[in-house]
């Protein structure tokens, strides 16, 4: 593919990413922090971001199938879960961690059920899109371009 | 006292891989020569073998022992009690705030740290 055409591909996936709230400024934050002697920093956060979130996600699942439902053990799991999501500024993500706590404090297993799915829906959602944006972003630099920032 | 090196080093606590690896990188783009752990028990190791750390920054939420009492540790001991210590923590809580900052913490960071909480810090570290 023609290297502008990838750049404009790149632009708009960033872009719609910011738009739908599935990013937020955080994720400019840690572009920032990639340069020339570290240039693959974001995809190595944000892969780290994937392994810590998807054990967390199945620890989750696990323990809210438990007979009896250890809430404080299930908080303190989004709690982290509500930390690195912040830290990579995955947005929607966090927030959903946010409402999860509260349900957690509430004791209240539906709420936490609910929660859980969501959880679910926008991890994998959040990790397909950001796979391809990496994708992209790897067409563009084997092609000897330069990567896009958002505006 | 510092290393002797014209980098500072910071030791950097925290149970969080993304965090510790945001953390890392923030300070290494200020130049700062980092330390990266997953426990304060593991700081406290590094701690005993190298004490010529000019500035310990450390996550408060954090299993077995947290930051504040990492904190405490620090500031009893008469080799370590000279290094700021500097509390991240996701949590606005005003009380854990305040309880850190009268142990001695030097400052403390609501989570995401940003590299321009990090330049405030710069004229703290020990050297």
């Amino acid at each position: 593919m023609d290297l502008s055409l990838l750049q404009r591909t790149y632009s708009d996936l960033l872009s719609s990413l910011f738009t739908e709230g599935i990013l937020n400024q955080q994720f400019t934050e840690l572009q920032q922090l990639q340069d020339e002697n570290n240039p693959g920093f974001v995809y190595e956060v944000v892969s780290l971001f994937f392994d810590d979130a998807g054990r967390l996600i199945n620890e989750l699942g696990s323990n809210l199938n438990q007979q009896v439902v250890d809430y404080k053990k299930i908080d303190a799991h989004v709690h982290q879960l509500k930390g690195s999501s912040a830290s990579i500024g995955a947005q929607r993500i966090r927030n959903v961690c946010q409402g999860f706590r509260d349900y957690c404090e509430a004791n209240d297993p539906q709420g936490c059920f609910s929660c859980m799915q969501q959880l679910n829906q926008e991890f994998l959602t959040f990790k397909s899109k950001l796979e391809t944006l990496f994708k992209v972003e790897q067409q563009i630099v084997a092609s000897g371009g330069s990567v896009p920032m958002i505006q | 006292m510092g290393s002797g090196d014209s980098e500072m080093h910071v030791l950097a606590v925290d149970d969080s891989s993304v965090d510790r690896a945001v953390i890392a990188r923030i300070l290494r783009k200020s130049k700062y020569r980092v330390t990266a752990v997953d426990s304060a028990e593991r700081a406290l190791e590094i701690l005993e073998m190298e004490p010529s750390v000019d500035m310990i920054i450390t996550d408060y939420c954090m299993p077995e022992m947290n930051g504040y009492e990492l904190l405490r540790k620090v500031k009893e001991s008469s080799e370590l009690r000279e290094i700021p210590v500097v509390i991240m923590s996701s949590e606005n809580v005003p009380n854990r705030i305040t309880r850190c900052l009268e142990e001695g913490a030097e400052d403390f960071l609501i989570k995401p740290v940003r590299p321009s909480d990090v330049s405030r810090l710069c004229g703290r570290v020990r050297h």
